[in-house]
This record gives structure tokens, sequence and C-alpha cells, in this order.
């Protein structure tokens, strides 16, 4: 179907199931619960989990396919931001145009940066896209006020001219982004039993673009193109002396996935229209690599996981402070109940940053494909296959 | 005049003369072997051929058209194809999609932004592939790893992808260097049935003097940077300049 074998219809159906209902699956748990912390299904989560998915598919195109590893693709997603911000400033709170925008914009500024970086390879290559992130940063945070309105970050004021829109509403207050009259901020309560799911409009229209952005890239993963990607990370030597230019190769993988960064920028500014130089910074660039590992470098569906993985443990890991592990272990005699909690304390909260990279570290370790392999290795002992059958299909991912 | 013309090249590293003077003339749809004692300058010549150097002076003309200053990609999409001393293949990537890599640069050109269309929908380029893979008797490896090939079998599938390119000048730098006896006698098999049956110039660096009697029809003897003689192989065989400075040495 849409041109893919049936393997690769399989995986869009998933993806796209996850996705669109995404409120019902991470909403297992009813409202009122002991549980109910760890529902994840609410609308400002979940339009992370896919702005993020987005943007892992994207670093993926570049990463996985030809193993150049940039350590600066969070400078794409805040260019997207800005550039979305300021169309909803000066044009309509129309998301459609800021989003084109912010693609375009990341795109130049991705095939800029990207000639100049791809002049190296391998750790130098990642070395300059750090240092192009890090000025970029610096460049948001103090040069550029006028453009990206410096520490405070870019918002949406009163007197912004919006030349197809309107200035103020009718009461005085800003405008909300909306998709040709359709608020982004619209949300459905749906009330089964204790249960409590909401649908919002940006978080439909979030997904509907991860599951666009997700088909793209089985297309390129599956095209020649895509191949030709493959051949630069396996070796470059022979395919120069096989009469192809890798350089360009590179710099079109290197262009796509900014532009998808972009995107995923674009849609952050959508859901909440407002643009903050941090996002540019360094610890955001490193956070998509490190989902695109985690899930699965070189592999189609991998990074989704992993962006859902990481964004999961960051708001729901977090939230979890000692007055909740008190309730936890209220059962046990009060001082094995203060040592247990005392044990736990630095792994929640504040400290999910250590259970995360805990995990980061086991997977790396004992799961060098990421998330999808342990899938795979899974599957592989329910059909009672042999591992070596599992670990042969996972060294192949695209084909 | 041959298709590969060489006048006058020298080449310098610091203060080491790696190659002065080199005149050099392949015959079109000949056999032409490089051979030469160690440091005598056969791979940096090579390298001068390809690309990959660009020598202090003279000139290489293949074909009528000079090589100087182009890409190794471009010398290559001009019809010169090269295998190398170990052999340099997709390893990652099956067989298969190794033959077709070479296929898809000669139809496509060296940069073909296609990132739509299904690779295995390209009727022409399997097809073309799997005929070479046939002719090079791996049809039945076409989906293994490339890097889990045999040593033998990964030189095979390097100059298959060579040969799908359809190049006029096949350079080959000393292809059977660690090989055993059995695959150098298959590797020389090979590369007579390929000049026997393509219209295709070889030309050939190699140590070993059983490859090179047996396949070269025209040899050329550098030392020291510089070529000592061109000639056929009975000649060079006789001549005593060419005991003294080489084949003395393994006597």
């Amino acid at each position: 179907m849409f041109g893919l074998d049936k393997k690769d219809t399989s995986l869009l159906m998933i993806v796209a199931v996850l996705t669109l209902f995404a409120p019902f699956i991470l909403n297992p748990f009813p409202t009122g619960s002991g549980l109910a912390q760890f529902n994840a299904g609410y609308p400002d989560l979940m339009q992370r989990f896919v702005i993020f998915g987005i943007f892992a598919i994207g670093f993926n195109i570049l990463f996985g396919l030809t193993g150049y590893l940039s350590f600066g693709h969070a400078a794409f997603l805040g260019v997207g931001s800005y550039s979305a911000v300021w169309m909803f400033k000066l044009l309509s709170m129309n998301v459609l145009p800021a989003i084109l925008l912010s693609v375009i914009i990341s795109g130049l500024f991705a095939l800029v940066i990207g000639f100049i970086s791809l002049r190296r390879s391998g750790i130098y290559f990642s070395i300059l896209t750090l240092a192009f992130a890090q000025m970029s940063f610096s460049l948001a945070y103090s040069v550029l006020t006028p453009i990206t309105n410096g520490e405070t970050g870019l918002q949406l004021t009163l007197d912004d001219p919006r030349v197809l829109g309107v200035t103020a509403t009718a009461d005085g207050s800003i405008p909300v982004t909306n998709l040709f009259g359709l608020e982004m901020r619209g949300t459905y309560e749906m009330a089964v039993g204790p249960w409590a799911f909401q649908f919002n409009i940006g978080y439909y229209l979030c997904a509907l673009v991860l599951i666009a952005a997700f088909y793209l890239a089985i297309r390129i993963f599956r095209s020649p193109f895509g191949m030709m990607l493959r051949a630069v990370k396996s070796n470059q030597q022979r395919m120069n002396y096989t009469g192809l230019n890798s350089k360009p190769y590179t710099l079109a993988a290197f262009v796509i996935s900014g532009m998808y960064a972009g995107l995923a920028g674009g849609l952050m500014a959508s859901m909440d229209p407002l643009a903050g130089a941090e996002r540019m910074q360094w610890t955001a660039s490193g956070e998509v690599v490190l989902m695109t590992i985690l899930g699965g470098a070189g592999t189609l569906i991998g990074p989704v996981l992993g962006a859902g993985f990481i964004k999961y443990f960051e708001n729901i890991f977090s939230k979890i402070n000692d007055n909740v592990l008190h309730g936890w272990f209220s059962f046990m005699p009060d001082g094995l109940e203060d040592f247990v909690v005392f044990i736990v304390h630095p792994f929640i909260g504040k400290g999910w940053h250590l259970t995360l990279g805990i995990l980061f570290m086991l997977v790396v370790i004992y799961l060098p494909g990421g998330l999808v392999e342990g899938g795979q290795r899974i599957a592989g002992w329910i059909k009672g296959n042999k591992q070596s059958d599992a670990q042969q299909s996972e060294t192949k991912p695209a084909e | 005049m041959g298709i590969l013309e060489v006048k006058n090249v020298g080449k310098r590293f610091g203060g080491l003369q790696a190659l002065s003077d080199v005149n050099l003339s392949v015959r079109e749809n000949s056999v032409h072997a490089i051979i030469g004692p160690n440091g005598a300058g056969k791979s940096t010549l090579l390298n001068c051929l390809v690309g990959k150097l660009i020598p202090d002076s003279g000139s290489v003309m293949f074909d009528g058209q000079s090589v100087l200053g182009r890409a190794p990609y471009e010398i290559n999409q001009m019809g010169i194809s090269r295998v190398f001393q170990t052999p340099e293949i997709f390893g990652d990537l099956s067989v298969l999609e190794n033959m077709m890599i070479p296929c898809l640069a000669k139809r496509d050109g060296s940069f073909e932004l296609n990132a739509i269309a299904n690779v295995m929908g390209q009727r022409d380029i399997i097809e073309k592939a799997e005929r070479m893979l046939e002719e090079m008797n791996m049809a039945d490896k076409r989906h293994m790893n490339a890097a889990s090939l045999s040593r033998g079998d990964k030189r095979r599938l390097e100059i298959g992808m060579c040969l799908s390119q359809e190049p006029r000048l096949l350079l080959l730098d000393e292809p059977t260097a660690g090989m055993a006896r059995a695959d150098t006698n298959n590797t020389i098999d090979l590369l007579k049935q390929i000049s026997d049956q393509r219209s295709i110039t070889i030309a050939i660096i190699e140590h070993d003097m059983h490859v090179v009697f047996s396949l070269a029809n025209r040899i050329t003897v550098l030392a020291q940077g510089t070529p000592l003689v061109e000639d056929d192989p009975e000649n060079i065989r006789g001549n005593p300049k060419v005991r003294e400075a080489y084949l003395g040495e393994s006597a």
C-alpha cells in the first residue's frame, strides 16, 4: 500500500494507530487512582511525544543512514520555532504558513551549516556542528536580541501587526494559534466511567504530521537515494571510486534532517507560540542523539520509540517526589519505609536523569540496536526462533 | 596512441622523488602489467592515474582527455575503474545491493536525488546486477551481507562491481596479494576470461611474477620511480637490466 511493501505498511499502520489512539493508550489508569500519575495522555505531553518523534525521525535520516553524528541539530529546531513565532507576529495566527516558513528557513540554515561542516567527517564533523549550534544559541541569546528577544524569548504581544489576522481579539487578548479557524488549544474531553480521555486538536495536527513525516522517511530509506546514504556510511572510498560524489548526498541528507527539525520547531511554536534560545542549547542537541540511539539508530521506528521513552521519563519520573514515595511504601514499618525512600530518592524527581542515564547505559551495552533490538529479541523468543535470526534481520533494517 | 598516455610524470614527497619522468603508454584492449621492486613508485603512479594524487609535473591523458585535477569520481565516470589491494566493498550492504550501486552510478551519474522511488522497483538495475552476479558465480550469495564473504569472494564481488560500470580501463592494484595459491589461480582465470570476452583494457600492478606472466601481454618495469623498460613479456624475461633490478632479487 502507498508504494510500500507489506512489512513497511504494517510499520506505518502501527505508528498511525499508536499516535491516533494515544489519548487512550497513554491513559490506562482511572483518574483519581493511585497510578493516575503514570498517565501521560494529556495534550501538552502527547504533543511533546510526537514533536520530538518528528525531530528524531529526521535526525535518524542523517545519523542512522550516513553515520554522520550531528551534535547541533537543536539549532534547526530553534530556528524553526523563531520563524514560526515571527509568522504569528507578522502574518496571521494560522499555523500553516508558520510551519512552512519554519521548514524553509531551517532548510536554508542547514544548507549553510552543512556545506561548511561536511568538509570534515567523524569527530571533526560533530565538533563543527556543535560549534555552530552553540554560536547560534549565543547569538540568539544576546547579539540578535532584536530578532530573538534575547533571554526573555520571543513572544506574541498585543501590538504585533498580523497583517492577515487581527492584532488583538475583541476582548483585548492575544489571538490563539489555529488552522483555518480550528483552535490548536481546543480539547474535547470524553469521560468513560472513572477514565477521562482528552482529544486535543493541536495534538491531532502534530500526530498527522508525524504520520506523514514517518511515511516520507520510509520512502527515503527504501529509495536509491537512501541506498546511497547507506553506502556513504559503509565505505566512502569505494563510493568515490564508483563514480559517485558522496558530498551532495551527505549534504542533501543533512538538509532534509534539518528541515525535519525545523518542522518540529514550527509545530512546537504552533502549540505554544513562544520561542526561547534555550531550545538551541547543546543539551537539546544531545537529547535527540540519545533518543535515536536509545530507540535504535538506522531503524525506522526506533527514533519514535526513543523520543517517547525519554519524554515520558522526563515528564513522569520527574514528578514523583518523596511524598508520593511515602504513600507507596506506607505499608512498611516506619524505619524500613524511610530507608527505602532514602534509597529510591536519588532516582526520582530531579534525579530522573540518573535513572535515564542508567537505562541508557544498559541499552547501549546489552542492546546495541536499541529498543528495536529488544523488541526483536522478545519477538524471537516468543516465536521460538534462535536469537541469531533476530540479529540478522536487525543488521539489515533498511532492506 | 594508447588509451592511457602518461607523459613525463614526476611526483615528490618532501625529500623523496617518488616518480621522475615516467612515460607509459597502455594500448587499447591489452593487459598491461606494471612491475617493480618495493618502493619503485607503482602505487604512487596508480594514485596519480585515479585522481588520488596530483603529479607535480607531466600529463596523464585518458582517451585524449586529461585526468589531472579531476576528482576520483569524475575520473571513474570517464571510464576508469579501480580494484584495490584489499577489497573495498560496502560491507554493511547485501551482495546484491553492492552490485546495484555501481549500476545506479552508471545510469544516474555521480549524484541523483531520487528519494521517493523504491530502489527494489528499479527493474533495469536489479536485472543488470543479477546478471553480473551470475557472471561472477555469486548469484546464490546475493542476500548475504558483503562483509561476511570470504576474501576470494570479496575480490570477485569488487571486480564484478567495477565491470558492471562497463569501464574502458580496469586498474588492479596487486589483486592477488595475500591470497592462497588456489584463489590466486581463480583470480587469474577470471581476469583472463574478462579480457578475452570484453573489449576492455586492463592495467595491473603486481608483485607475483606467476600472475604477471600468465596475464600480461605488455609489461613496464619501474625502478626507483623511473620506467626501466617497456616491452613484451618474452623480452622482459630475458632482459639483463630487469634481472638485475628486480627478478634477480627473487632468483
